[in-house]
Protein backbone atom coordinates (compact mmCIF):
# COMPACT_ATOMS: atom_id res chain seq x y z
CA UNK A 1 0.00 0.00 0.00
CA UNK A 2 1.19 3.48 -0.72
CA UNK A 3 0.46 5.17 2.57
CA UNK A 4 2.99 4.98 5.44
CA UNK A 5 2.68 1.89 7.61
CA UNK A 6 3.59 1.97 11.28
CA UNK A 7 5.77 -0.95 12.53
CA UNK A 8 3.02 -2.32 14.81
CA UNK A 9 0.74 -2.65 11.85
CA UNK A 10 3.16 -4.66 9.78
CA UNK A 11 2.13 -8.06 11.18
CA UNK A 12 -1.50 -7.23 10.57
CA UNK A 13 -0.68 -6.12 7.03
CA UNK A 14 1.14 -9.38 6.36
CA UNK A 15 -1.90 -11.33 7.59
CA UNK A 16 -4.17 -9.23 5.38
CA UNK A 17 -1.89 -10.00 2.51
CA UNK A 18 -2.13 -13.76 3.08
CA UNK A 19 -5.92 -13.55 3.46
CA UNK A 20 -6.13 -11.49 0.26
CA UNK A 21 -3.97 -13.95 -1.65
CA UNK A 22 -6.06 -16.89 -0.45
CA UNK A 23 -9.33 -15.24 -1.41
CA UNK A 24 -7.83 -14.26 -4.75
CA UNK A 25 -6.65 -17.79 -5.45
CA UNK A 26 -9.97 -19.39 -4.49
CA UNK A 27 -12.04 -16.97 -6.57
CA UNK A 28 -9.73 -17.13 -9.57
CA UNK A 29 -9.82 -20.93 -9.57
CA UNK A 30 -13.61 -21.07 -9.13
CA UNK A 31 -14.05 -18.58 -11.96
CA UNK A 32 -11.46 -20.06 -14.28
CA UNK A 33 -12.05 -23.76 -13.83
CA UNK A 34 -15.33 -24.36 -15.71
CA UNK A 35 -13.93 -22.65 -18.78
CA UNK A 36 -10.55 -24.43 -18.56
CA UNK A 37 -12.28 -27.79 -18.16
CA UNK A 38 -14.33 -27.08 -21.24
CA UNK A 39 -11.18 -26.11 -23.18
CA UNK A 40 -9.54 -29.35 -22.07
CA UNK A 41 -12.37 -31.60 -23.28
CA UNK A 42 -12.88 -29.65 -26.49
CA UNK A 43 -9.24 -30.09 -27.52
CA UNK A 44 -8.90 -33.76 -26.55
CA UNK A 45 -10.36 -37.04 -27.72
CA UNK A 46 -13.47 -38.17 -25.82
CA UNK A 47 -11.59 -40.78 -23.77
CA UNK A 48 -9.40 -38.09 -22.15
CA UNK A 49 -12.32 -35.94 -21.02
CA UNK A 50 -12.33 -37.51 -17.56
CA UNK A 51 -8.66 -38.26 -17.15
CA UNK A 52 -6.24 -35.41 -16.92
CA UNK A 53 -3.22 -36.92 -18.57
CA UNK A 54 -0.97 -33.99 -19.39
CA UNK A 55 0.67 -35.99 -22.16
CA UNK A 56 -2.66 -36.58 -23.91
CA UNK A 57 -2.46 -35.44 -27.53
CA UNK A 58 -4.25 -32.21 -28.45
CA UNK A 59 -6.65 -32.36 -31.37
CA UNK A 60 -8.94 -30.13 -33.42
CA UNK A 61 -11.08 -33.09 -34.44
CA UNK A 62 -13.98 -32.11 -32.13
CA UNK A 63 -14.22 -28.69 -33.75
CA UNK A 64 -14.22 -30.17 -37.25
CA UNK A 65 -16.93 -32.66 -36.30
CA UNK A 66 -19.09 -30.07 -34.53
CA UNK A 67 -18.76 -27.63 -37.43
CA UNK A 68 -19.88 -30.31 -39.87
CA UNK A 69 -22.68 -31.65 -37.67
CA UNK A 70 -24.77 -28.45 -37.76
CA UNK A 71 -24.92 -25.38 -40.04
CA UNK A 72 -22.82 -23.19 -37.73
CA UNK A 73 -21.57 -21.10 -40.64
CA UNK A 74 -25.14 -20.07 -41.41
CA UNK A 75 -25.84 -19.40 -37.72
CA UNK A 76 -22.81 -17.10 -37.58
CA UNK A 77 -23.95 -15.13 -40.62
CA UNK A 78 -27.41 -14.78 -39.04
CA UNK A 79 -25.96 -13.52 -35.76
CA UNK A 80 -23.71 -11.02 -37.53
CA UNK A 81 -26.65 -9.73 -39.61
CA UNK A 82 -28.85 -9.52 -36.52
CA UNK A 83 -26.21 -7.63 -34.51
CA UNK A 84 -25.43 -5.21 -37.36
CA UNK A 85 -29.11 -4.54 -37.98
CA UNK A 86 -29.82 -3.91 -34.30
CA UNK A 87 -26.77 -1.75 -33.63
CA UNK A 88 -27.16 0.46 -36.70
CA UNK A 89 -30.87 0.97 -36.00
CA UNK A 90 -30.08 1.67 -32.32
CA UNK A 91 -27.54 4.31 -33.32
CA UNK A 92 -29.83 6.12 -35.75
CA UNK A 93 -33.10 5.92 -33.83
CA UNK A 94 -31.70 6.66 -30.37
CA UNK A 95 -29.70 9.60 -31.75
CA UNK A 96 -32.79 11.14 -33.34
CA UNK A 97 -34.88 10.75 -30.19
CA UNK A 98 -32.19 12.05 -27.85
CA UNK A 99 -31.56 15.02 -30.15
CA UNK A 100 -35.25 15.85 -30.25
CA UNK A 101 -35.52 15.62 -26.46
CA UNK A 102 -32.44 17.72 -25.74
CA UNK A 103 -32.45 20.43 -28.41
CA UNK A 104 -36.14 21.26 -28.67
CA UNK A 105 -38.82 22.23 -26.23
CA UNK A 106 -42.35 20.98 -26.48
CA UNK A 107 -45.27 20.52 -24.19
CA UNK A 108 -45.13 16.80 -23.56
CA UNK A 109 -41.36 16.38 -23.31
CA UNK A 110 -41.42 15.31 -19.63
CA UNK A 111 -44.19 12.70 -19.85
CA UNK A 112 -42.75 11.48 -23.16
CA UNK A 113 -39.37 10.82 -21.55
CA UNK A 114 -41.07 8.98 -18.69
CA UNK A 115 -42.96 6.88 -21.22
CA UNK A 116 -39.72 5.98 -22.98
CA UNK A 117 -38.07 5.03 -19.69
CA UNK A 118 -40.76 2.39 -19.11
CA UNK A 119 -38.78 0.16 -21.47
CA UNK A 120 -35.75 0.25 -19.14
CA UNK A 121 -37.87 -1.64 -16.61
CA UNK A 122 -40.31 -3.64 -18.74
CA UNK A 123 -37.81 -4.97 -21.25
CA UNK A 124 -38.90 -6.95 -24.32
CA UNK A 125 -38.04 -10.27 -22.59
CA UNK A 126 -40.94 -9.79 -20.22
CA UNK A 127 -43.41 -9.23 -23.06
CA UNK A 128 -42.52 -12.29 -25.15
CA UNK A 129 -46.13 -13.53 -25.26
CA UNK A 130 -47.92 -10.48 -26.72
CA UNK A 131 -44.89 -9.53 -28.85
CA UNK A 132 -44.93 -12.95 -30.45
CA UNK A 133 -48.59 -12.41 -31.41
CA UNK A 134 -47.76 -8.96 -32.86
CA UNK A 135 -44.89 -10.41 -34.85
CA UNK A 136 -47.12 -13.19 -36.16
CA UNK A 137 -49.69 -10.61 -37.31
CA UNK A 138 -46.91 -8.73 -39.14
CA UNK A 139 -45.88 -12.00 -40.80
CA UNK A 140 -42.34 -11.73 -39.45
CA UNK A 141 -42.07 -14.99 -37.51
CA UNK A 142 -38.91 -16.92 -38.39
CA UNK A 143 -37.08 -13.93 -39.89
CA UNK A 144 -33.91 -12.21 -38.70
CA UNK A 145 -35.66 -8.85 -39.01
CA UNK A 146 -38.41 -10.16 -36.73
CA UNK A 147 -35.85 -11.12 -34.09
CA UNK A 148 -34.34 -7.62 -34.20
CA UNK A 149 -37.56 -5.58 -34.44
CA UNK A 150 -38.56 -5.21 -30.74
CA UNK A 151 -35.00 -4.13 -29.89
CA UNK A 152 -34.45 -1.53 -32.64
CA UNK A 153 -35.55 1.37 -30.45
CA UNK A 154 -33.90 1.22 -27.05
CA UNK A 155 -34.66 3.26 -23.93
CA UNK A 156 -31.17 2.55 -22.64
CA UNK A 157 -29.58 4.05 -25.78
CA UNK A 158 -31.89 7.06 -25.72
CA UNK A 159 -31.08 7.68 -22.06
CA UNK A 160 -27.34 7.38 -22.64
CA UNK A 161 -27.27 9.74 -25.63
CA UNK A 162 -29.62 12.21 -23.98
CA UNK A 163 -27.24 12.48 -21.02
CA UNK A 164 -24.34 13.01 -23.43
CA UNK A 165 -26.08 15.53 -25.69
CA UNK A 166 -27.02 17.57 -22.62
CA UNK A 167 -23.33 18.25 -22.04
CA UNK A 168 -22.86 19.80 -25.49
CA UNK A 169 -22.11 23.52 -24.90
CA UNK A 170 -24.95 25.79 -26.06
CA UNK A 171 -22.40 28.16 -27.59
CA UNK A 172 -21.23 25.50 -30.06
CA UNK A 173 -24.81 24.85 -31.16
CA UNK A 174 -25.52 28.60 -31.48
CA UNK A 175 -22.33 29.27 -33.44
CA UNK A 176 -23.18 26.55 -35.93
CA UNK A 177 -26.73 27.86 -36.26
CA UNK A 178 -25.45 31.42 -36.83
CA UNK A 179 -23.34 30.13 -39.67
CA UNK A 180 -26.51 28.85 -41.25
CA UNK A 181 -26.33 25.16 -40.36
CA UNK A 182 -29.73 23.49 -40.32
CA UNK A 183 -31.10 20.85 -37.94
CA UNK A 184 -29.32 17.91 -39.61
CA UNK A 185 -26.00 19.73 -40.08
CA UNK A 186 -25.89 20.73 -36.41
CA UNK A 187 -26.65 17.15 -35.35
CA UNK A 188 -24.00 15.67 -37.62
CA UNK A 189 -21.26 18.29 -37.12
CA UNK A 190 -21.75 19.29 -33.47
CA UNK A 191 -23.60 16.63 -31.47
CA UNK A 192 -22.52 13.32 -33.01
CA UNK A 193 -18.73 13.97 -32.97
CA UNK A 194 -18.84 14.93 -29.28
CA UNK A 195 -20.60 11.67 -28.41
CA UNK A 196 -18.11 9.38 -30.16
CA UNK A 197 -16.86 7.52 -27.05
CA UNK A 198 -20.45 6.92 -25.97
CA UNK A 199 -21.30 5.46 -29.37
CA UNK A 200 -18.31 3.13 -29.08
CA UNK A 201 -19.26 1.98 -25.59
CA UNK A 202 -22.95 1.62 -26.43
CA UNK A 203 -22.08 -0.22 -29.64
CA UNK A 204 -20.02 -2.77 -27.72
CA UNK A 205 -22.73 -3.31 -25.13
CA UNK A 206 -25.36 -3.59 -27.84
CA UNK A 207 -23.39 -6.06 -29.98
CA UNK A 208 -22.65 -8.31 -27.03
CA UNK A 209 -26.31 -8.17 -26.00
CA UNK A 210 -27.57 -9.24 -29.42
CA UNK A 211 -24.81 -11.78 -29.92
CA UNK A 212 -25.82 -13.40 -26.62
CA UNK A 213 -29.61 -13.02 -26.71
CA UNK A 214 -31.39 -16.36 -26.55
CA UNK A 215 -35.00 -16.60 -25.34
CA UNK A 216 -36.66 -14.28 -27.86
CA UNK A 217 -34.85 -15.70 -30.93
CA UNK A 218 -35.61 -19.21 -29.61
CA UNK A 219 -39.33 -18.41 -29.66
CA UNK A 220 -39.37 -16.50 -32.93
CA UNK A 221 -37.21 -18.71 -35.14
CA UNK A 222 -37.82 -22.28 -36.20
CA UNK A 223 -35.60 -22.80 -39.21
CA UNK A 224 -31.79 -22.75 -39.59
CA UNK A 225 -32.12 -19.86 -42.07
CA UNK A 226 -33.13 -17.42 -39.32
CA UNK A 227 -31.50 -18.96 -36.24
CA UNK A 228 -28.67 -17.07 -34.46
CA UNK A 229 -25.73 -19.04 -32.97
CA UNK A 230 -27.13 -19.09 -29.44
CA UNK A 231 -30.27 -20.91 -30.58
CA UNK A 232 -28.24 -23.07 -32.96
CA UNK A 233 -25.95 -24.05 -30.11
CA UNK A 234 -28.83 -25.02 -27.85
CA UNK A 235 -30.50 -27.05 -30.62
CA UNK A 236 -27.18 -28.81 -31.22
CA UNK A 237 -26.57 -29.47 -27.53
CA UNK A 238 -30.06 -30.78 -26.75
CA UNK A 239 -30.21 -33.40 -29.44
CA UNK A 240 -28.93 -35.14 -26.30
CA UNK A 241 -28.81 -38.86 -26.64
CA UNK A 242 -25.99 -39.19 -29.12
CA UNK A 243 -24.01 -35.98 -28.85
CA UNK A 244 -20.67 -36.34 -27.08
CA UNK A 245 -19.62 -33.86 -24.43
CA UNK A 246 -16.42 -33.08 -26.22
CA UNK A 247 -18.42 -32.01 -29.29
CA UNK A 248 -20.79 -29.88 -27.22
CA UNK A 249 -17.81 -28.20 -25.58
CA UNK A 250 -16.14 -27.62 -28.93
CA UNK A 251 -19.34 -26.07 -30.29
CA UNK A 252 -19.74 -23.91 -27.17
CA UNK A 253 -16.21 -22.54 -27.46
CA UNK A 254 -16.54 -22.07 -31.21
CA UNK A 255 -19.69 -19.98 -30.94
CA UNK A 256 -18.31 -17.76 -28.21
CA UNK A 257 -14.79 -17.43 -29.66
CA UNK A 258 -15.38 -14.30 -31.77
CA UNK A 259 -16.55 -12.16 -28.85
CA UNK A 260 -13.92 -13.55 -26.48
CA UNK A 261 -11.14 -12.93 -29.02
CA UNK A 262 -12.45 -9.42 -29.60
CA UNK A 263 -12.38 -8.89 -25.85
CA UNK A 264 -8.83 -10.18 -25.49
CA UNK A 265 -7.68 -7.90 -28.31
CA UNK A 266 -9.40 -4.76 -27.04
CA UNK A 267 -9.38 -5.61 -23.34
CA UNK A 268 -8.31 -2.23 -22.10
CA UNK A 269 -10.72 -0.23 -24.20
CA UNK A 270 -13.53 -2.66 -23.56
CA UNK A 271 -13.30 -2.48 -19.79
CA UNK A 272 -12.86 1.29 -19.84
CA UNK A 273 -15.92 1.69 -22.01
CA UNK A 274 -18.04 -0.55 -19.82
CA UNK A 275 -16.91 1.62 -16.92
CA UNK A 276 -17.78 4.81 -18.70
CA UNK A 277 -21.32 3.58 -19.26
CA UNK A 278 -21.54 2.56 -15.62
CA UNK A 279 -20.46 5.91 -14.26
CA UNK A 280 -23.13 7.87 -16.09
CA UNK B 1 -31.00 25.50 -28.02
CA UNK B 2 -34.51 24.79 -26.86
CA UNK B 3 -36.20 25.86 -30.03
CA UNK B 4 -39.86 25.02 -30.40
CA UNK B 5 -40.44 21.67 -32.04
CA UNK B 6 -42.67 21.92 -35.09
CA UNK B 7 -44.83 19.03 -36.19
CA UNK B 8 -42.68 18.05 -39.17
CA UNK B 9 -39.51 18.04 -37.08
CA UNK B 10 -41.27 16.06 -34.36
CA UNK B 11 -42.23 13.40 -36.89
CA UNK B 12 -38.76 13.31 -38.44
CA UNK B 13 -36.98 12.95 -35.11
CA UNK B 14 -39.39 11.07 -32.89
CA UNK B 15 -41.77 9.31 -35.29
CA UNK B 16 -40.12 5.96 -36.00
CA UNK B 17 -38.50 5.39 -32.58
CA UNK B 18 -41.74 6.11 -30.75
CA UNK B 19 -43.86 3.92 -33.02
CA UNK B 20 -41.45 1.03 -32.39
CA UNK B 21 -41.33 1.61 -28.63
CA UNK B 22 -45.10 1.82 -28.37
CA UNK B 23 -45.65 -1.24 -30.56
CA UNK B 24 -43.32 -3.48 -28.55
CA UNK B 25 -43.55 -2.05 -25.02
CA UNK B 26 -46.68 -0.04 -24.26
CA UNK B 27 -49.11 -1.77 -26.59
CA UNK B 28 -48.19 -5.31 -25.42
CA UNK B 29 -48.42 -4.13 -21.81
CA UNK B 30 -51.94 -2.82 -22.40
CA UNK B 31 -52.77 -5.86 -24.48
CA UNK B 32 -51.72 -8.09 -21.59
CA UNK B 33 -54.03 -6.22 -19.24
CA UNK B 34 -56.92 -6.50 -21.70
CA UNK B 35 -56.46 -10.18 -22.53
CA UNK B 36 -56.10 -11.07 -18.85
CA UNK B 37 -59.87 -10.49 -18.66
CA UNK B 38 -60.59 -13.10 -21.34
CA UNK B 39 -60.65 -16.90 -21.36
CA UNK B 40 -58.46 -19.16 -23.44
CA UNK B 41 -60.20 -19.74 -26.78
CA UNK B 42 -60.37 -23.14 -28.45
CA UNK B 43 -61.63 -24.16 -31.88
CA UNK B 44 -65.09 -25.01 -30.54
CA UNK B 45 -65.36 -22.45 -27.75
CA UNK B 46 -64.20 -18.97 -28.68
CA UNK B 47 -62.46 -16.80 -26.09
CA UNK B 48 -64.98 -14.91 -23.93
CA UNK B 49 -64.93 -12.15 -21.31
CA UNK B 50 -64.51 -13.64 -17.83
CA UNK B 51 -63.73 -10.58 -15.73
CA UNK B 52 -61.29 -11.27 -12.92
CA UNK B 53 -61.41 -15.07 -13.16
CA UNK B 54 -57.80 -15.28 -14.36
CA UNK B 55 -56.71 -13.22 -11.37
CA UNK B 56 -58.69 -15.46 -9.02
CA UNK B 57 -56.88 -18.40 -10.61
CA UNK B 58 -53.54 -16.86 -9.57
CA UNK B 59 -54.43 -17.53 -5.96
CA UNK B 60 -55.14 -21.21 -6.29
CA UNK B 61 -52.47 -22.13 -8.81
CA UNK B 62 -50.05 -24.38 -6.87
CA UNK B 63 -47.41 -24.12 -9.62
CA UNK B 64 -47.50 -20.31 -9.40
CA UNK B 65 -47.07 -20.47 -5.62
CA UNK B 66 -44.02 -22.69 -6.12
CA UNK B 67 -42.62 -20.45 -8.86
CA UNK B 68 -43.11 -17.26 -6.85
CA UNK B 69 -41.35 -18.82 -3.89
CA UNK B 70 -38.48 -19.92 -6.16
CA UNK B 71 -38.16 -16.44 -7.67
CA UNK B 72 -38.15 -14.87 -4.23
CA UNK B 73 -35.36 -17.16 -2.97
CA UNK B 74 -33.47 -16.70 -6.22
CA UNK B 75 -33.56 -12.89 -5.99
CA UNK B 76 -32.95 -12.80 -2.22
CA UNK B 77 -29.84 -14.96 -2.57
CA UNK B 78 -28.31 -13.95 -5.90
CA UNK B 79 -28.54 -10.16 -5.42
CA UNK B 80 -26.59 -9.85 -2.13
CA UNK B 81 -24.14 -12.63 -3.05
CA UNK B 82 -23.40 -10.99 -6.40
CA UNK B 83 -22.93 -7.59 -4.74
CA UNK B 84 -20.58 -9.03 -2.09
CA UNK B 85 -18.53 -11.05 -4.56
CA UNK B 86 -18.23 -8.24 -7.08
CA UNK B 87 -16.95 -5.90 -4.36
CA UNK B 88 -14.43 -8.56 -3.24
CA UNK B 89 -13.31 -9.00 -6.85
CA UNK B 90 -12.97 -5.26 -7.39
CA UNK B 91 -10.89 -4.90 -4.18
CA UNK B 92 -8.62 -7.76 -5.28
CA UNK B 93 -8.16 -6.47 -8.81
CA UNK B 94 -7.60 -2.95 -7.45
CA UNK B 95 -5.00 -4.13 -4.90
CA UNK B 96 -1.29 -4.62 -5.40
CA UNK B 97 -1.48 -8.42 -5.39
CA UNK B 98 0.44 -10.30 -8.08
CA UNK B 99 -1.60 -11.78 -10.93
CA UNK B 100 -4.14 -8.96 -11.00
CA UNK B 101 -4.44 -8.94 -14.79
CA UNK B 102 -5.11 -12.68 -14.82
CA UNK B 103 -7.72 -12.32 -12.07
CA UNK B 104 -9.50 -9.56 -13.93
CA UNK B 105 -9.58 -11.68 -17.05
CA UNK B 106 -10.84 -14.73 -15.19
CA UNK B 107 -13.60 -12.75 -13.42
CA UNK B 108 -14.68 -10.82 -16.47
CA UNK B 109 -14.64 -13.55 -19.14
CA UNK B 110 -17.90 -15.21 -18.01
CA UNK B 111 -19.80 -11.98 -18.56
CA UNK B 112 -18.69 -11.99 -22.21
CA UNK B 113 -20.14 -15.43 -22.86
CA UNK B 114 -23.76 -15.90 -23.84
CA UNK B 115 -25.85 -17.31 -20.97
CA UNK B 116 -26.61 -20.31 -23.17
CA UNK B 117 -22.88 -21.11 -23.51
CA UNK B 118 -22.44 -20.63 -19.77
CA UNK B 119 -25.31 -23.07 -19.25
CA UNK B 120 -23.51 -25.64 -21.42
CA UNK B 121 -20.26 -25.20 -19.48
CA UNK B 122 -22.06 -25.70 -16.18
CA UNK B 123 -24.11 -28.65 -17.43
CA UNK B 124 -20.74 -30.28 -17.86
CA UNK B 125 -19.63 -29.18 -14.39
CA UNK B 126 -22.76 -30.71 -12.84
CA UNK B 127 -23.05 -34.01 -14.80
CA UNK B 128 -23.21 -36.82 -12.26
CA UNK B 129 -20.42 -39.38 -12.34
CA UNK B 130 -18.35 -37.50 -14.85
CA UNK B 131 -18.51 -33.73 -14.45
CA UNK B 132 -16.04 -31.51 -12.65
CA UNK B 133 -17.85 -31.57 -9.30
CA UNK B 134 -18.47 -35.32 -9.48
CA UNK B 135 -14.77 -35.93 -10.04
CA UNK B 136 -13.81 -33.80 -7.06
CA UNK B 137 -16.43 -35.57 -4.92
CA UNK B 138 -15.18 -39.00 -6.02
CA UNK B 139 -11.59 -37.96 -5.38
CA UNK B 140 -12.58 -36.81 -1.87
CA UNK B 141 -14.52 -40.04 -1.35
CA UNK B 142 -17.85 -38.23 -1.05
CA UNK B 143 -21.15 -39.43 -2.55
CA UNK B 144 -22.00 -38.23 -6.05
CA UNK B 145 -24.96 -35.82 -6.22
CA UNK B 146 -27.17 -35.14 -9.20
CA UNK B 147 -27.40 -31.39 -8.64
CA UNK B 148 -29.72 -30.63 -11.55
CA UNK B 149 -31.84 -33.74 -11.12
CA UNK B 150 -32.89 -33.41 -7.49
CA UNK B 151 -35.44 -30.87 -6.32
CA UNK B 152 -33.42 -29.84 -3.26
CA UNK B 153 -30.43 -28.62 -5.27
CA UNK B 154 -31.67 -27.64 -8.76
CA UNK B 155 -32.58 -24.03 -7.88
CA UNK B 156 -29.28 -23.53 -6.02
CA UNK B 157 -27.40 -24.88 -9.02
CA UNK B 158 -29.13 -22.20 -11.15
CA UNK B 159 -28.15 -19.48 -8.68
CA UNK B 160 -24.49 -20.51 -8.78
CA UNK B 161 -24.54 -20.22 -12.57
CA UNK B 162 -26.16 -16.77 -12.46
CA UNK B 163 -23.70 -15.43 -9.87
CA UNK B 164 -20.74 -16.89 -11.78
CA UNK B 165 -21.81 -15.15 -14.95
CA UNK B 166 -22.76 -11.77 -13.46
CA UNK B 167 -20.32 -10.92 -10.69
CA UNK B 168 -17.55 -9.99 -13.14
CA UNK B 169 -19.65 -7.38 -14.90
CA UNK B 170 -20.59 -5.65 -11.65
CA UNK B 171 -16.95 -5.86 -10.57
CA UNK B 172 -16.16 -3.42 -13.40
CA UNK B 173 -18.58 -0.83 -11.99
CA UNK B 174 -17.12 -1.20 -8.49
CA UNK B 175 -13.62 -0.95 -9.93
CA UNK B 176 -14.53 2.39 -11.50
CA UNK B 177 -16.02 3.58 -8.21
CA UNK B 178 -13.01 2.43 -6.17
CA UNK B 179 -10.63 4.27 -8.43
CA UNK B 180 -12.55 7.50 -7.93
CA UNK B 181 -12.23 7.39 -4.12
CA UNK B 182 -9.67 10.03 -3.09
CA UNK B 183 -6.55 8.36 -1.75
CA UNK B 184 -6.04 11.07 0.90
CA UNK B 185 -9.29 10.14 2.65
CA UNK B 186 -7.97 6.64 3.27
CA UNK B 187 -4.55 7.95 4.24
CA UNK B 188 -6.07 10.32 6.77
CA UNK B 189 -8.07 7.49 8.34
CA UNK B 190 -5.00 5.27 8.56
CA UNK B 191 -2.99 8.06 10.20
CA UNK B 192 -5.71 8.33 12.81
CA UNK B 193 -5.25 4.64 13.54
CA UNK B 194 -8.08 3.06 11.59
CA UNK B 195 -7.53 -0.57 10.51
CA UNK B 196 -8.40 -1.91 7.09
CA UNK B 197 -11.82 -3.17 8.14
CA UNK B 198 -12.59 0.23 9.66
CA UNK B 199 -11.45 2.08 6.52
CA UNK B 200 -13.68 -0.15 4.43
CA UNK B 201 -16.71 0.21 6.69
CA UNK B 202 -16.53 3.95 7.31
CA UNK B 203 -15.04 5.28 4.08
CA UNK B 204 -15.08 2.86 1.16
CA UNK B 205 -18.51 1.26 1.67
CA UNK B 206 -20.43 4.58 2.08
CA UNK B 207 -18.70 6.02 -0.99
CA UNK B 208 -19.64 2.92 -2.98
CA UNK B 209 -23.32 3.36 -2.07
CA UNK B 210 -24.48 4.84 -5.41
CA UNK B 211 -22.76 1.99 -7.27
CA UNK B 212 -24.36 -0.54 -4.94
CA UNK B 213 -27.80 0.91 -5.66
CA UNK B 214 -27.09 0.76 -9.41
CA UNK B 215 -25.77 -2.81 -9.19
CA UNK B 216 -28.65 -3.97 -6.98
CA UNK B 217 -31.24 -2.59 -9.43
CA UNK B 218 -29.57 -4.35 -12.35
CA UNK B 219 -29.12 -7.59 -10.44
CA UNK B 220 -32.79 -7.44 -9.51
CA UNK B 221 -33.87 -6.91 -13.13
CA UNK B 222 -31.65 -9.79 -14.24
CA UNK B 223 -33.01 -12.07 -11.52
CA UNK B 224 -36.46 -11.64 -13.04
CA UNK B 225 -35.72 -11.57 -16.73
CA UNK B 226 -32.82 -13.95 -17.41
CA UNK B 227 -34.02 -17.54 -17.67
CA UNK B 228 -31.82 -18.85 -20.50
CA UNK B 229 -29.98 -21.14 -18.08
CA UNK B 230 -33.25 -22.54 -16.73
CA UNK B 231 -34.45 -23.32 -20.27
CA UNK B 232 -31.16 -24.95 -21.22
CA UNK B 233 -30.24 -26.78 -18.01
CA UNK B 234 -33.35 -28.05 -16.22
CA UNK B 235 -36.37 -26.85 -18.17
CA UNK B 236 -37.78 -25.78 -14.81
CA UNK B 237 -37.57 -29.26 -13.34
CA UNK B 238 -37.56 -31.52 -11.56
CA UNK B 239 -41.18 -30.89 -10.58
CA UNK B 240 -40.88 -27.09 -11.06
CA UNK B 241 -38.09 -27.01 -8.47
CA UNK B 242 -36.03 -24.61 -10.61
CA UNK B 243 -38.82 -22.76 -12.45
CA UNK B 244 -38.78 -18.96 -12.14
CA UNK B 245 -41.69 -16.59 -12.82
CA UNK B 246 -40.63 -15.64 -16.36
CA UNK B 247 -39.96 -19.29 -17.13
CA UNK B 248 -43.52 -20.11 -16.05
CA UNK B 249 -44.86 -17.34 -18.31
CA UNK B 250 -42.87 -18.82 -21.18
CA UNK B 251 -44.22 -22.28 -20.39
CA UNK B 252 -47.85 -21.16 -20.08
CA UNK B 253 -47.79 -19.06 -23.25
CA UNK B 254 -45.69 -21.26 -25.52
CA UNK B 255 -45.95 -24.71 -23.95
CA UNK B 256 -49.63 -24.77 -22.92
CA UNK B 257 -50.64 -22.11 -25.50
CA UNK B 258 -52.73 -20.35 -22.84
CA UNK B 259 -52.08 -16.75 -23.88
CA UNK B 260 -54.73 -15.12 -21.64
CA UNK B 261 -53.33 -16.74 -18.47
CA UNK B 262 -49.82 -15.98 -19.71
CA UNK B 263 -50.93 -12.34 -20.09
CA UNK B 264 -52.25 -12.36 -16.51
CA UNK B 265 -48.88 -13.62 -15.28
CA UNK B 266 -47.14 -10.96 -17.39
CA UNK B 267 -49.24 -8.27 -15.66
CA UNK B 268 -48.17 -9.78 -12.33
CA UNK B 269 -44.48 -9.69 -13.28
CA UNK B 270 -44.71 -6.13 -14.63
CA UNK B 271 -46.45 -5.15 -11.37
CA UNK B 272 -43.68 -6.70 -9.26
CA UNK B 273 -40.98 -4.91 -11.28
CA UNK B 274 -42.88 -1.62 -11.06
CA UNK B 275 -43.19 -1.99 -7.30
CA UNK B 276 -39.47 -2.71 -6.91
CA UNK B 277 -38.64 0.28 -9.10
CA UNK B 278 -40.72 2.61 -6.92
CA UNK B 279 -39.13 1.29 -3.72
CA UNK B 280 -35.63 1.65 -5.15
CA UNK B 281 -36.24 5.17 -6.45
CA UNK B 282 -37.36 6.12 -2.94
CA UNK B 283 -34.15 4.63 -1.53
CA UNK B 284 -32.12 6.46 -4.15
CA UNK B 285 -33.85 9.70 -3.19
CA UNK B 286 -32.97 9.25 0.46
CA UNK B 287 -29.33 8.63 -0.47
CA UNK B 288 -29.12 11.89 -2.36
CA UNK B 289 -30.64 13.85 0.53
CA UNK B 290 -28.19 12.15 2.82
CA UNK B 291 -25.15 13.47 0.96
Amino acid sequence: MSWPVRPTQQIGTALDHVAGMTLAAVLAVLWGLPLLYSVWTAFHAEKYSVQFDLTAPWTLQNFVEAWNAAPFGLYFINTVLLSLMAVSANFVLCTLTAYGLVRYRFRWAGPLFALIMVQMLITPEILIGPNYLTLARLGLIDTIFGVALPYLSSAFGIFLLRQTFKTVPASLDEAATMEGAGMWRVLWDVYVPLAKPVYLAYGLVSVSFHWNNFLWPLIVTNSPEARPVTVGLSVFATVDSGVEWSLVNAATLMTTAPLVLAFLLFQRGFVDNFMRIGIK
Amino acid sequence: MNKPLGISRAIALLGVPLVLLITFTHYPLLQSVVSSFWSKGTKIRPSKFIGLDNYAKLFDDPVLAKVMWNSLIYAAVTIPVTVALSIAMALLVNSKLPGRALMRLSFFLPTMLPMIAVANLWLFVYVPGYGLIAQVMIWLGLPDINFLGSSETALWAMMVVAVWKEAGLFMIFYLAALQSIPQNLKEAAVLEGAGKARVFRDIVWPLLAPTTVFVAINAMLNAFRVIDHVVAMTNGGPNNASALLLFYIYQVAFGFRDFPYGATLTVLLAGILGLFAIVQFKLLDRRTHYQ
